[in-house]
């Protein structure tokens, strides 16, 4: 699948930002420090600046708002509806934070359950897509989940890095994600995929089917959208690279801030490791796309 | 609406394609594009005609596959590797994932025979649809941002304008070798059903469990040559050639 | 349905629709134009066409992209840069005119072979030729050269037609069906049609061709057959069918020339020669009668075999013993030729038996009454319902002549020649050797201010009829019709430039090109050939070709190098006859003939290419264009179409004749004409009677009705000439024993390969190259593009951007090459470098791309980077256009020694890995383009105007 930076830049910032937004939500910072403020500013700007982005790959951005109506069938009309319903609760935990330095529970749990909601339709956005053997499994959304949690906690953890708790969470949900992450990925590879050029097209009867010429010599709309190819090694690279930077280092980090001096140096460290976190996530989102196979590939020989 | 029609559809429109025959001459898939271009919705537009990166918007398109028999049956020439054109479009599945998924409703399936269409007012040009469909039936046209697809020609069949037989797909009209039928493959009575049986027609992908309505036939099985060994009569030298032309001319 | 979605389901196609002609290739298929405000909207196939009964194939639907594309020439150009830059500048049409006027005027005063005139994929044959006899020159032909005059020579040589234009099988009632060497052809729609009846109707399809692609994917059996041993084959089939006595000896008795007498004289000049009484009448042995009787004759039974005693003393023996005896021998048995064809014995074999079985046991009958030429009443026709069509792949080897004689003696063994279900005549023909001229171009034939004596090709009946001059030279700059090319019937268009500009024979002043693309891929040689068109006498500076003028609508990669460039309309915009007189569209059951029409006026300062040339034909007086005052005769073509008569009552359009446009055939003139031809969707059509559809060549019914149609003025059946005394007479000149003589040069070449009987010898570059050049290279030319004017087009661009280079598995295992791989095809002459894919469809000795898809950068309006340019190639680079050196330096053409016809398929070469990444070669420097300020979309949204306006109403 072709990996848009947009949607990559989409789904890894507002994945962060309803991570942090559920954590605030549940109450997990002193609403009364100004960092929480900024923590809430943040995770609102996360989700925006997120949702920008994903109108960005749309045909007909104008018509967006159209999106919202088929919540019934569709997991994005649902990620849509969510969306708008979660900005509800989540600026109004933020204007408390803001206004009147406390924390509204029942409605910071409604908006981090939205949060979380949300995260979770993106996932199922890819999950139900059985036509893409790589994302079509539970772990999907799961893997989204987790790593809206972990993304969500190592930013927490900078705004709060005097609390071993956050600290302790962010690790937990650090190591939790990847561990998911390194589960679906085996399953990608492992999975025998659903279909073939054989069942493609029928003629399996007939013997081994492969392309002997495309319907047009040029790449065309579903090439690059669907046909697009990575190679094995370039992939393994920068699936170790995402791993280092985006798990294990900020891993490190997060012991390194347990045992540094508070608060500003295990903030520097906090923040270091939710930068490199994202940094990483975003390599991981790009193999997402890049390493999931469509079976429309065994119309054109990839 | 992008929920599917809750019962089956009243009438199940579709095409069915004979593999024994398509030549892979491309008729349907340029023919198509004329039709389209002009047709329902937006042209079918093409970006850097005359340039490098060439591409446009196509509803239908003629892949060929090469098809070596291993362990597979041996037709003809065994062992030998051979060619099949394939044509494909839209299969108007009954169980269609490009229009569940569709946020807007623009893509739906119509009750009252299953083909499958997009409403580009109501399309933003997401693309999800194409990612869902297994086929690659779906193309965003670039120009316009919003996706196309076979609309079964829509706009021909009902045409109150065209005389009663054009009133059928483009690609099947033009269709050189006969290759393309368009029928209700929802009435067991119907030709394109009746060629379905008889030819063994078969679904693409299966196991998707699209259910497309549009099927394809297999190519005919082989028979061998010649199989009597040819007769002999006289002698197999020359001479016993021209006693026998001798016996053969008396008898004229 | 919900309402939001609205669909206007009852939309008109247009406003305004019109029947007019195809001519997005030569099929010639009637179509539906359908305009919507003046502009094309939709073209479909006329449902009512012979032709093609509605369908349409994707190069007539790309009609509209053909329309506008953004390489039509806009108005007539002068060169103002270098030969092959591409600079020109606009003039009118008056200046235009009159320079060409003052470039041929003086010619044709001075020396009227200083002008060439050669025309590409025209289809005005008709006025070309018989404007180019009018001018004087001996130097015009059209393409036929390059493309298929071994087919045309060899059927009409033999049975009186040829496959395609003059036949075609017999769809509905063959159960075999044999095709040989046909990727796609002029004919697309008819096979196509005729391929999905055979299926339908349960019918066996055999297709003999070394590629297994389109029509091959779908045949029952594909023989994948090694290039240029279709010949071999042949004969091997015609071994065991004579083995299995499978033959239809009464047919061959009636029919053939089987049973002509043959003299057995050697050493004398009447040796192999027929027999022949007083009045030239051919001999045969009457059994009866036990002695020699003209053939013919009345209740005479004709031996077939044995050894006879003329009048004279002399001996003779029948045809056929001489057939019998040749190929029963076991050089043509299947396990002697097997490895040489790389099919197998069995397989042969099995062919044989499939083809004896249908013949002779699903034999069909049509219970139709019907006369022969000797009186004889028969209750019906007998059928060999097995069918044969061949074409370029047979046809474009060096002994493509011999192997399509070789065809047409299986179809005539079998009894197979236009009977039900077999290989069926299309009016006018058949036509007998007698009944076509001779070639014109001797001496004698032409001179200063004077039209040539007759017409340019023909068929010459023995060597006294070659075009020489004097010394024995070659008259022609082609050499057509000189002991190069005896049988050049379509003239070798492949070896014009080179010749020109080697002065040999001689110079020409005015090269004059019609729709040809002679400095890309229609020449052989091609690098060679730009060379040649940019080479100057170093003398004078000038350039070795002085003068060029091209006419095309587009811009070719030959109009980089006109001098003169007259611009043509799109096809859409003129008038065009599809004549009788030239290459019909007539059916086995009908003689038909069709026209174009303008449907669309032209936006651009372009004139159709026939107006063009009438106008300069009365600027120039030649006789048939002026009346008695020298003023012009036809305004334009439309008017020649309609008032022209080559023959009194005799004009280009059989249809509706006569002041009343009642007379089909012969008649009046009509001034109505093409009204008429347009109220009946552009074409004609008139039934041939039933007692004279088939056995056409011996039927009287359908003699006297192609005497009443005006295709001759006396019945003119057809014996069929197994054995060619003409090639015989050629022997008897190399042998010495008879006048002419031929030079020495030639003896050993004529002796080898102008066998009577069909032969099989190897493609003439074999034997030199076999060992170094192991592989055989082809081309095939791909269903979507037919030509390379395809290229420009938005639409069929798409679907073959580039070629590649298809490799046989066996060869990618010995050089490790992989998909996208690099390889250097190396031939004995040139390399290129080009990109490979893997197939296992294909026969193990053989690489293949297609055809005519690599462009020289910035030709056709493509801009300089598209992948046509950049990763598209040709293999023409490859072939030469004349034979390595032999031992004596002589270099021969690179052609069919009988009919010149360009051996494009001999082609071998050796395959070598190379390295990736450096793009093809070779490569040559971009061309402008003629007009530069006119634009090129960037995109295109056609028709999206419509949509707005209908949301718009809505």
């Amino acid at each position: 699948m072709h990996p848009a930076s947009s949607i990559i830049v989409f789904s890894t910032l507002s994945g962060a930002g309803y991570g942090l937004a559920a954590l605030l939500g549940v109450g997990l910072l002193d609403a009364a420090a100004p960092a929480t403020k900024a923590a809430h500013l943040t995770a609102l700007l996360l989700i925006a600046a997120g949702l920008v982005s994903s109108t960005l790959h749309l045909g007909n951005p104008r018509r967006a708002w159209r999106a919202v109506s088929q919540w019934r069938s569709s997991w994005l009309s649902r990620e849509g509806v969510l969306a708008v319903l979660a900005f509800v609760p989540l600026v109004g935990v933020a204007l408390f934070a803001w206004l009147e330095g406390r924390h509204p529970p029942v409605l910071g749990l409604l908006g981090a359950a939205l949060a979380l909601g949300v995260v979770y339709c993106t996932g199922m956005i890819y999950a139900s897509l059985r036509a893409v053997d790589a994302w079509a499994t539970p772990l999907t959304p799961l893997c989204y989940l987790l790593f809206a949690l972990s993304s969500g906690a190592l930013l927490a953890a900078a705004f709060r890095p005097s609390s071993t708790g956050l600290l302790a969470l962010a690790l937990l949900a650090l190591g939790a994600a990847w561990a998911a992450k390194l589960v679906w990925r085996r399953r990608m590879f492992g999975v025998t995929p659903l279909s073939s050029p054989e069942s493609a097209t029928g003629l399996g009867e007939l013997g081994r089917v492969r392309l002997f010429e495309p319907p047009h010599m040029t790449d065309n709309y579903l090439t690059r959208e669907m046909g697009f190819r990575i190679a094995r090694k370039h992939a393994a690279k920068l699936w170790r690279l995402a791993l280092l930077g985006g798990g294990i280092v900020p891993a490190a980090l997060l012991l390194l801030a347990l045992i540094a001096p508070r608060p500003v140096l295990a903030g520097v460290v906090a923040a270091l490791a939710a930068g490199l976190h994202l940094l990483g996530l975003l390599v991981e989102r790009w193999l997402f796309f890049a390493e999931a196979r469509h079976a429309v590939s065994n119309y054109y020989g990839r | 609406m992008t929920s599917l029609p809750s019962l089956p559809t009243e009438k199940k429109l579709g095409l069915v394609i004979d593999l024994d025959v398509c030549v892979g001459c491309h008729a349907c898939v340029v023919s198509c594009k004329e039709w389209n271009t002009g047709g329902y919705g937006s042209a079918c537009s093409d970006q850097e005609p005359y340039g490098r990166d060439v591409s446009g918007a196509w509803l239908n398109r003629v892949h060929s596959f090469e098809i070596i028999p291993e362990g597979g049956e041996v037709i003809g020439e065994g062992g030998q590797a051979r060619i099949v054109h394939f044509p494909k479009s839209c299969l108007h599945c009954e169980d269609a994932p490009c229009v569940t998924v569709c946020p807007t409703g623009a893509s739906y399936k119509r009750a009252s025979d299953g083909i499958v269409l997009v409403d580009e007012s109501l399309c933003i040009g997401c693309g999800l649809c194409a990612w869902a469909c297994a086929y690659g039936a779906r193309e965003m046209d670039l120009a316009a941002g919003v996706m196309k697809k076979c609309t079964l020609c829509v706009d021909r069949i009902y045409n109150a304008t065209l005389a009663e037989e054009d009133r059928i797909p483009s690609c099947v009209r033009t269709c050189p070798t006969n290759a393309r039928h368009f029928g209700d493959l929802g009435d067991p009575q119907s030709d394109v059903s009746r060629m379905v049986r008889e030819r063994g027609g078969f679904d693409l992908m299966p196991e998707q469990g699209t259910a497309p309505v549009n099927k394809y036939l297999p190519p005919r099985p082989r028979t061998a040559l010649a199989p009597a060994p040819m007769p002999q009569e006289g002698e197999a030298s020359p001479e016993g050639f021209f006693g026998w032309l001798d016996r053969v001319l008396e008898r004229l | 349905m919900p309402p939001e979605h609205r669909i206007d389901l009852s939309r008109p196609v247009g406003d305004e629709v019109y029947k007019t002609t195809c001519y997005m290739c030569a099929c010639r298929c009637g179509i539906d134009v359908h305009l919507r405000d003046g502009k094309l909207r939709y073209i479909e196939g006329n449902r009512d066409h012979p032709v093609n009964r509605g369908v349409l194939c994707a190069k007539g639907a790309a009609g509209i992209m053909q329309q506008n594309s953004p390489a039509r020439l806009r108005s007539p150009l002068m060169r103002v840069g270098p030969r092959g830059s591409g600079e020109f500048r606009e003039i009118s049409w008056e200046q235009a005119l009159q320079t060409a006027v003052d470039w041929l005027a003086p010619i044709r005063r001075t020396d009227p072979r200083k002008l060439a005139f050669f025309t590409g994929r025209d289809q005005s044959q008709s006025l070309t030729g018989f404007w180019a006899q009018q001018f004087g020159t001996p130097n015009y032909a059209a393409h036929g050269g390059f493309c298929s005059v071994n087919m045309a020579v060899a059927g009409i040589t033999t049975i009186g037609g040829a496959f395609w234009e003059f036949g075609a099988p017999d769809w509905d009632r063959a159960k075999l069906f044999m095709m040989f060497g046909v990727a796609e052809d002029h004919d697309s729609n008819p096979i196509k049609l005729g391929i999905s009846k055979l299926k339908q109707n349960g019918a066996r399809f055999v297709s003999v061709n070394p590629v297994r692609t389109g029509y091959s994917a779908v045949a029952d059996h594909w023989i994948g057959v090694r290039p240029g041993t279709d010949g071999l084959l042949i004969l091997a089939l015609v071994h065991e069918l004579l083995k299995a006595r499978r033959i239809d000896v009464d047919y061959l008795s009636r029919y053939s020339n089987a049973p002509w007498l043959v003299l057995d004289a050697p050493g004398t000049a009447g040796h192999g020669l027929f027999a022949r009484d007083d009045a030239g009448k051919p001999l045969v042995f009457d059994l009866h009668a036990r002695q020699p009787v003209a053939s013919g004759a009345q209740g005479c039974r004709a031996a077939l075999s044995g050894r006879f005693t003329l009048a004279d003393g002399g001996k003779a023996v029948p045809v056929f013993q001489l057939l019998a005896e040749r190929y029963l021998d076991s050089a043509y048995a299947p396990e002697a030729v097997a490895a040489r064809c790389g099919v197998p014995a069995e397989t042969i074999r099995a062919l044989a038996g499939e083809i004896g079985r249908v013949a002779f046991e699903e034999t069909i009958f049509v219970p139709q009454p019907w006369t022969d030429m000797n009186g004889e009443v028969h209750d019906g026709f007998v059928g060999r319902p097995v069918a044969f069509h061949a074409m370029r792949g047979i046809s474009a080897h060096s002994n493509g002549f011999q192997t399509a004689r070789a065809l047409h003696l299986l179809q005539v063994l079998i009894g197979a020649v236009d009977c039900p279900g077999a290989f069926r005549f299309e009016p006018p023909y058949p036509k007998p050797v007698e009944a076509h001229p001779r070639p014109h171009g001797k001496p004698e034939h032409f001179g200063s201010s004077q039209p040539l004596s007759g017409p340019h090709l023909g068929f010459p009946r023995g060597p006294e009829d070659l075009l020489l001059d004097e010394e024995g030279r070659p008259a022609r700059i082609d050499k057509a019709f000189s002991w190069d090319a005896p049988f050049a019937a379509h003239g070798l268009m492949h070896m014009v430039i080179a010749n020109a500009v080697a002065g040999d024979p001689y110079r020409i002043d005015t090269l004059f090109l019609y729709m040809a693309n002679m400095a890309w891929n229609s020449a052989m040689n091609t690098a060679e050939t730009i060379k040649m068109l940019e080479a100057r006498d170093e003398a004078s500076g000038e350039y070795a070709i002085p003068r060029i003028i091209v006419s095309d609508a587009y811009a070719s990669e030959t109009v980089a190098y006109a001098d003169l460039v007259l611009p043509d309309t799109t096809y859409l915009e003129r008038h065009d006859c599809i004549s009788l007189l030239d290459r019909p569209i007539s059916e086995p059951d009908a003689v038909q003939d069709a026209i174009r029409w303008p449907v669309l006026t032209p936006d651009r300062d372009v004139r159709p290419f026939q107006s063009v040339l009438i106008d300069l034909g009365a600027r120039l007086k030649l006789p048939a264009f002026v009346d008695h005052r020298g003023q012009a005769l036809y305004h334009d073509y439309a008017d020649y179409i309609t008032r022209h008569e080559r023959r009194p009552g005799i004009g280009p359009l059989a249809g509706f004749r006569g002041p009343d446009g009642d007379k089909a055939g012969r008649g009046a003139v009509n001034p109505d004409q093409i009204e008429r031809y347009k109220e009946n969707g552009a074409f004609f059509s008139a039934h041939v009677p039933p007692e004279a559809r088939f056995f056409k060549h011996a039927n009287r019914a359908y003699q006297d009705f192609a005497v009443r149609m005006g295709f001759f003025d006396t019945p003119q059946p057809v014996t069929f000439q197994l054995y060619d005394e003409a090639l015989q007479k050629f022997r008897l000149s190399a042998q010495g024993l008879r006048e002419p003589r031929a030079p020495e040069t030639h003896r050993a070449r004529i002796l080898e390969t102008f066998n009577p009987l069909p032969i099989w010898y190897p493609p003439l570059d074999d034997g030199a190259t076999e060992a170094e050049y192991p592989v055989h290279a082809i081309t095939q030319r791909p269903m979507p593009m037919y030509h390379s004017w395809h290229s420009q087009n938005a639409w069929l661009r798409q679907i073959h951007t580039r070629n590649v280079l298809y490799v046989p598995g066996r060869v990618c295992d010995r050089l490790d090459l992989r998909d996208g791989d690099w390889v250097w095809l190396i031939s004995h002459h040139a390399r290129i470098r080009v990109p490979i894919r893997r197939t296992d469809a294909v026969n193990a000795d053989t690489v293949w791309t297609w055809n005519a898809i690599g462009k020289r950068r910035g030709a056709w309006a493509l801009d300089p980077d598209a992948p046509e340019a950049r990763e598209g190639f040709l293999i023409n680079h490859l072939i030469h256009e004349l034979l390595p050196p032999k031992g004596d330096g002589m270099r021969w053409s690179n052609s069919d020694p009988v009919t010149g016809q360009a051996a494009w398929f001999d082609l071998r070469v050796r395959v070598e890995k190379a390295e990736a990444g450096e793009g093809v070669f070779p490569s040559f420097p971009p061309v402008a383009r003629p007009h530069p300020t006119a634009g090129v979309p960037e995109e295109w949204r056609y028709g999206d105007e419509w949509r707005t306006a209908e949301e718009e109403r809505a």
